[in-house]
């Protein structure tokens, strides 16, 4: 009898002492959920990011947006047409079969057909056509040079031909089909509770730190500040600027922060002579003229908007994209304010006894969207110019923007908007928002002011068929500094987001905003 | 009847707002690809157009399928409904086993220190909005005291295939504050409706009868007066339930509760018609059930009604 308990209580003392190990588990305050698991369904920041925790693709991009290798290890151009890409060897999936070419073949299918697709992945697709060339090589073939071949290969995730064929974006939402080569693999998604990954083990690149990520979504932003502080999350993402000051003095909160791709802006009309929200002019449009619209990028104090209203979480913008992006010229710094040099060049211009203009901005999409608008419009006032601000739900303002004017053309006459280049250089901005509207071409399709400047546009397209990366950079450098002294847009600040740890942890920003756990780091 | 016209407003209203692709797009793309999802969404079609396809699809049980999530709205509406339930069901829970005793004790007892206070606390109750007492509460509770956890919803179990979470004491310890925040609004208005019905029902006859014939007081109270004050209460309690369930929009947000209220804001934000049109469709169809619920509990708490539609 007593042999048997004592047997017994040794065995519960092994198991337990088994079943012990430490379990790293992390709960993140998610703003923003992803709207499917399916890495193909919609092209959306919440999805990107949190596909790279379940997939890879074969051209990673770092924290600043810089090209590495991933499931690819090399690449190269044959000729002006071809790319070469090598895969990695010994690859496998989470189910443990292994990656080969097929599957990539397979991605770049399916890619671009998935059923109701609200923005779909074609635009990164189209017009290539891949050749398996043995297991682990696959070559790309364009009809014309594309340079920018490794960076739309980038934002592919691939996904594995065995799981995905016949699979339905409904069977990637209950992990039947969430197979990836990723860092951590799928458990469970309740939409709008709870979002959990856990460690793969057997991943080819660093393993994951933590053996179980819970996200919770949180889109209140007060709410997600106080899980934070009450120790039911051990990380958040977009603090609001608001709570930045109270968050530094709290002594159990870490934040990290860094710049973002996204630039904020103000687009102007130039193409119409009575442009509808510019009044006073006897059906003149004065932002034609590049002395007005100097002026009014003199007058505006861009220090003073991100102390006061950004709360200093911002960067002044000279031009597109921030310091160290690949077609940043180093020419251009951020208008000086000089509001007597404004009035000035106003004065000469003609307009020195101002006009009426209506700005128009978004109030829930950027940072602190509508409060820079209003800012914008007290400085315009002081320059003389008789400024309204009407700001609206992005569910409005965009389709207005782009499309509310007759003939579905852009409506408003000066915008606020914001544009995140998604490829990491300045080609991105400069052809959709400067380049000449061509639809036929696909170029200026967010240029909603119609900037047209044929000189530019040669230059973008000449660029956009360089396949040499230094004279590339020359050439977007040149044309971004035609385009800014040229006024096209007015640059006001780039964006820096916030994210929040607990103390011993602190995270590692992106430029691309993602929120990505393989970025939490222990302090 | 009312759940055609229903549909026709919600339909053509949301179209008016905006285009939902000009949000769900990436600026990025080119004007080719714009069209291509807009075609694929069906949103090229002229709206009158995809009314009609909308009403043949909604006679076979599909209401449409989400523009953002692409799943059928129908399902996503569902698969979030137990939570809401669950939250207004406790918040209608604490309105009335805490508002009918305060107001009835605040009726027999006007004057006192208690009444007059749980008088100005009820006023309170419904002055203050709901996100602001939603957000103190946890900076109380959850930051300060560390008492209660501050958002989300707890653990669940599955009780006749349906996911429910006060069966677990983390559930509970999730569903307190919420349910407080969303009841508190229904609990001042039970205290008032209570106050005033025991202080008209005291006047009443048959209570002074009861006193005389020597019955206690506590029996008038727990019996007689009890009774006669519920229907209004009830009255009110059943038109306010659909509110509940179908406006618990801010308490979810703030609470991140992942439940249908939750769904529909974001749904309006992002112009994703039909989730609004099967949710609202979904709603007006509960406000109608609700309603002949509180008819025919009626009959049954007033015996008055019973007797008139036997005698009709």
């Amino acid at each position: 009898m007593r042999k048997i308990t004592l047997g017994m209580l040794g065995a519960v003392v092994a198991v337990s002492l088994a079943s012990g190990a430490w379990a790293a588990e992390l709960r993140v305050g998610l703003a923003l959920e992803p709207s499917s698991i399916d890495p193909h369904y919609h092209n959306l920041s919440p999805n990107n990011a949190f596909a790279r925790h379940l997939f890879d693709r074969l051209v990673q991009t770092d924290d600043k947006q810089r090209l590495g290798p991933g499931l690819a290890v090399s690449w190269r151009t044959l000729d002006d047409t071809t790319w070469e890409f090598k895969l990695r060897e010994g690859v496998k999936w989470h189910d443990g079969s292994p990656f080969t070419a097929d599957d990539v073949l397979f991605t770049f299918e399916r890619a671009p057909n998935v059923e109701s697709s609200p923005s779909s992945f074609g635009t990164y697709t189209k017009g290539k056509t891949l050749t398996k060339i043995d297991d682990f090589t696959i070559q790309i073939k364009t009809e014309r040079p594309h340079p920018l071949m490794p960076n739309d290969v980038a934002t592919v995730n691939i996904i594995s031909k065995k799981h995905g064929q016949g699979a339905k974006t409904g069977d990637y939402n209950s992990g039947k089909a969430a197979i990836g080569t990723g860092p951590y693999k799928f458990v469970e998604w309740m939409p709008g509770d709870r979002l959990i990954i856990e460690k793969n083990a057997d991943y080819w690149g660093e393993k994951a730190r933590y053996d179980r990520v819970v996200f919770k979504p949180i889109k209140s932003g007060p709410a997600r500040v106080a899980a934070l502080l009450a120790g039911d999350v051990d990380f958040i993402d977009l603090v609001p600027t608001a709570d930045i000051e109270r968050l530094k003095s709290e002594p159990n909160v870490v934040l990290s922060s860094g710049v973002s791709n996204r630039v904020i802006y103000l687009h102007l009309d130039h193409d119409r002579d009575a442009s509808p929200f510019i009044t006073g002019t006897n059906g003149k449009n004065p932002l034609k003229d590049v002395r007005v619209r100097k002026a009014i990028s003199k007058s505006i104090n861009r220090a003073a908007i991100v102390e006061k209203v950004m709360e200093g979480v911002a960067i002044p913008a000279g031009q597109l994209l921030p310091d160290g992006f690949f077609g940043v010229s180093p020419n251009l710094k951020p208008e000086p304010f000089d509001l007597e040099g404004a009035k000035q060049l106003l004065a000469d211009a003609g307009w020195g006894g101002g006009f009426g203009l209506t700005i128009h901005g978004p109030n829930d999409r950027y940072i602190n969207d509508s409060k820079i608008a209003l800012a914008i419009g007290q400085m315009l006032t002081r320059l003389g110019i008789d400024a309204k601000v009407e700001t609206m739900p992005k569910s409005v303002y965009f389709r207005r923007a782009s499309r509310g004017g007759p003939d579905k053309t852009p409506e408003f006459s000066f915008i606020l908007v914001g544009w995140g280049a998604g490829t990491g250089e300045a080609s991105s901005p400069l052809k959709s928002l400067l380049h000449t509207y061509d639809k036929a071409r696909g170029f200026g399709a967010s240029n909603r002011g119609r900037y047209s400047n044929p000189e530019l546009d040669t230059l973008v397209e000449d660029a956009l068929a360089t396949v040499d990366d230094a004279q590339r950079e020359k050439m977007l450098q040149k044309a971004t500094e035609i385009a800014i002294n040229d006024l096209g847009i007015i640059p006001l600040h780039y964006q820096v987001n916030t994210w929040a740890t607990r103390k011993g942890l602190a995270y590692v920003p992106r430029t691309d905003e993602s929120t990505v756990i393989m970025n939490v780091i222990e302090q | 009847m009312v759940i055609v016209v229903m549909s026709l407003l919600v339909f053509f209203g949301v179209n008016v707002i905006g285009n939902p692709i000009d949000i769900l797009i990436n600026p990025e793309f080119d004007q080719e690809e714009m069209e291509r999802a807009i075609k694929a969404l069906g949103l090229d079609l002229p709206i009158w157009q995809q009314y009609l396809v909308f009403v043949k699809n909604a006679f076979n049980g599909d209401l449409g399928k989400s523009f953002v999530y692409g799943m059928p709205a129908l399902q996503l509406i569902v698969q979030r409904m137990p939570a809401t339930l669950e939250l207004a069901l406790t918040a209608l829970l604490m309105a009335v086993v805490f508002g009918i005793p305060l107001g009835m004790w605040a009726g027999l007892r006007p004057d006192s220190v208690a009444g007059r206070t749980i008088m100005s606390g009820s006023i309170l109750g419904f002055s203050l909005p709901t996100f602001w007492v939603g957000i103190m509460m946890i900076m109380i509770f959850a930051v300060m005291l560390g008492w209660l956890p501050a958002t989300g919803r707890g653990e669940t179990v599955a009780l006749f295939g349906v996911q429910v979470s006060f069966l677990t004491k983390d559930g509970l310890a999730h569903m307190l504050m919420p349910a407080f925040n969303l009841g508190l609004l229904k609990l001042s208005l039970v205290i008032r409706l209570a106050r005033a019905g025991t202080r008209e029902a005291m006047l009443q006859d048959y209570v002074k009868f009861a006193r005389a014939k020597g019955l206690s007081t506590w029996r008038v109270v727990m019996v007689h007066i009890l009774k006669n004050i519920l229907i209004p209460v009830v009255t009110v309690l059943g038109l306010e339930f659909g509110n509940l369930i179908a406006f618990s929009v801010v308490t979810e947000t703030v609470f991140a509760w992942p439940g249908m209220g939750k769904l529909i804001i974001d749904s309006i934000q992002l112009l994703d018609r039909p989730i609004i049109v099967a949710y609202l469709l979904i709603i007006v169809f509960m406000f109608i059930a609700i309603n002949l619920v509180v008819d025919v509990l009626y009959s049954v708490l007033d015996p008055r009604v019973r007797l008139q539609d036997v005698k009709a």
